[in-house]
């Protein structure tokens, strides 16, 4: 059997490219703009995501049996708080600019529609491995938009790629100029907007 | 008192929690589609809003902030990594407390508002402006203020969508342009013009 036909490689895939729980579902996009005008910031928090949604995926999957119905929110936030909790202290720790310039949209992970949606869609119903897949599979598909973004505001609105300078002086000398309107927050609706308009031709033929 | 207007003024148009931050983004697109519903909704999270900023408010200068249970005897614990999940848990009890007063007393706008109140819960507006008050260090007074604006700026930003929405169902759009993307696109459009407030001061 090919890789490609397993369910865990499908669980992964969708929700990187076919479901992409952005352009597609359009979940999660409260905190997935305001961090893209740099791509390390976008970066750090594709990868905070993808903790949190797989491992709050695991957990509530390996609770699944023991969850009484009733208040399953409340125990599911629980966990997924927890979780942001430790990301938000270990950046935090570590990593203090990036976690300064993050501001409060770490914490925002919390009421992200992905996380909870993903644990109330397919972590109370499926066996923990692949919901942990799927919850990696998601956090990729998150990472991937958030880093394409950025790519463009940064490269587009500071000439920088990771704070490294790609465009070069001679160019500025001839007149080229950054194209300072990508580094607001309208920019960010339109750039999605546009790229939500692509995918969704590119899957439809 | 000046220093009000201006929190107020900044929160409903410059710093729209919508526009400029991002914030409740998930319900804004979901429900713009109707307008009745649109304004529903955007009375609600006034509502949840004015009353949840500053009930954290308080939770967090009495209960967690670094010192803060010095009235308790424990000048030295700092509590405030308990932030996230104290917010969430008071913003979800209010929600809930919301959504039984509508089931009593208004039965049109609780079936108008349907499975969307709930969400209302983990609304990321909802969270983020208690997050913002925090970082801001805004006072009692200043936090109701800056609930209320963000309330009103979300409000603002997701009727005159839904207004828009209702009038581009008669434009010929590209196919894939349709639904989500044209809204992003428009929700750009509006940001933009909500930016030009910016040089107003008080």
């Amino acid at each position: 059997m090919k890789i490609t036909r397993t369910k865990s490689f499908r669980t992964f895939i969708d929700p990187v490219w076919g479901e992409n729980p952005i352009n597609i579902q359009m979940l999660g996009i409260c905190s997935a703009l305001a961090v893209t005008v740099q791509m390390k910031t976008a970066m750090v928090m594709g990868l905070s995501m993808t903790f949190v949604v797989s491992f709050s995926n695991l957990i509530i999957s390996l609770m699944r049996n023991a969850i009484p119905r009733n208040i399953r929110i409340i125990v599911e936030l629980a966990v997924i708080a927890t979780l942001v909790i430790l990301t938000d202290e270990f950046l935090r720790a570590y990593y203090y600019d990036i976690s300064k310039q993050l501001s409060v949209f770490v914490g925002l992970i919390i009421t992200n529609c992905i996380v909870l949606g993903r644990a109330e869609a397919f972590a109370l119903s499926n066996p923990p491995h692949l919901a942990f897949i799927d919850g990696l599979g998601n956090g990729a598909g998150y990472g991937l938009v958030l880093i394409t973004v950025s790519f463009i505001r940064e490269f587009l609105g500071s000439g920088n790629l990771f704070g490294v300078r790609i465009i070069p002086e001679a160019f500025y000398a001839a007149g080229y100029e950054d194209m300072g309107f990508m580094l607001l927050a309208p920019a960010a609706f339109i750039i999605i907007g546009l790229l939500i308009w692509l995918q969704k031709s590119v899957i439809e033929d | 008192m000046e220093n009000l207007i201006n929190i107020f003024l900044d929160s409903v148009f410059v710093g729209n929690i919508l526009l400029a931050y991002f914030l409740g983004m998930c319900s804004f697109v979901a429900v713009s589609k109707n307008i009745n519903t649109a304004t529903g909704l955007g009375f609600a999270v006034i509502f949840v809003l004015t009353i949840t900023a500053p009930v954290n408010w308080l939770i967090y200068s009495y209960l967690l902030s670094p010192g803060a249970l010095k009235w308790a005897g424990f000048p030295e614990i700092d509590l405030s990594y308990m932030k996230f999940i104290m917010f969430i848990a008071v913003i979800a009890a209010i929600v809930q407390a919301l959504e039984i007063l509508i089931d009593r007393f208004s039965a049109a706008l609780y079936a108008g508002l349907g499975v969307f109140l709930p969400l209302i819960a983990v609304n990321c507006a909802i969270l983020g402006t208690s997050l913002f008050m925090v970082e801001r260090n805004y006072t009692f007074v200043e936090s109701v203020v800056f609930g209320f604006g963000s309330g009103v700026g979300w409000m603002l930003a997701i009727v005159s969508m839904a207004a828009i929405r209702m009038k581009l169902r008669y434009a010929d759009l590209p196919k894939g342009l349709e639904g989500y993307g044209i809204t992003m696109i428009v929700t750009g459009l509006m940001a933009m013009a909500f930016m030009l407030f910016s040089g107003i001061t008080m």
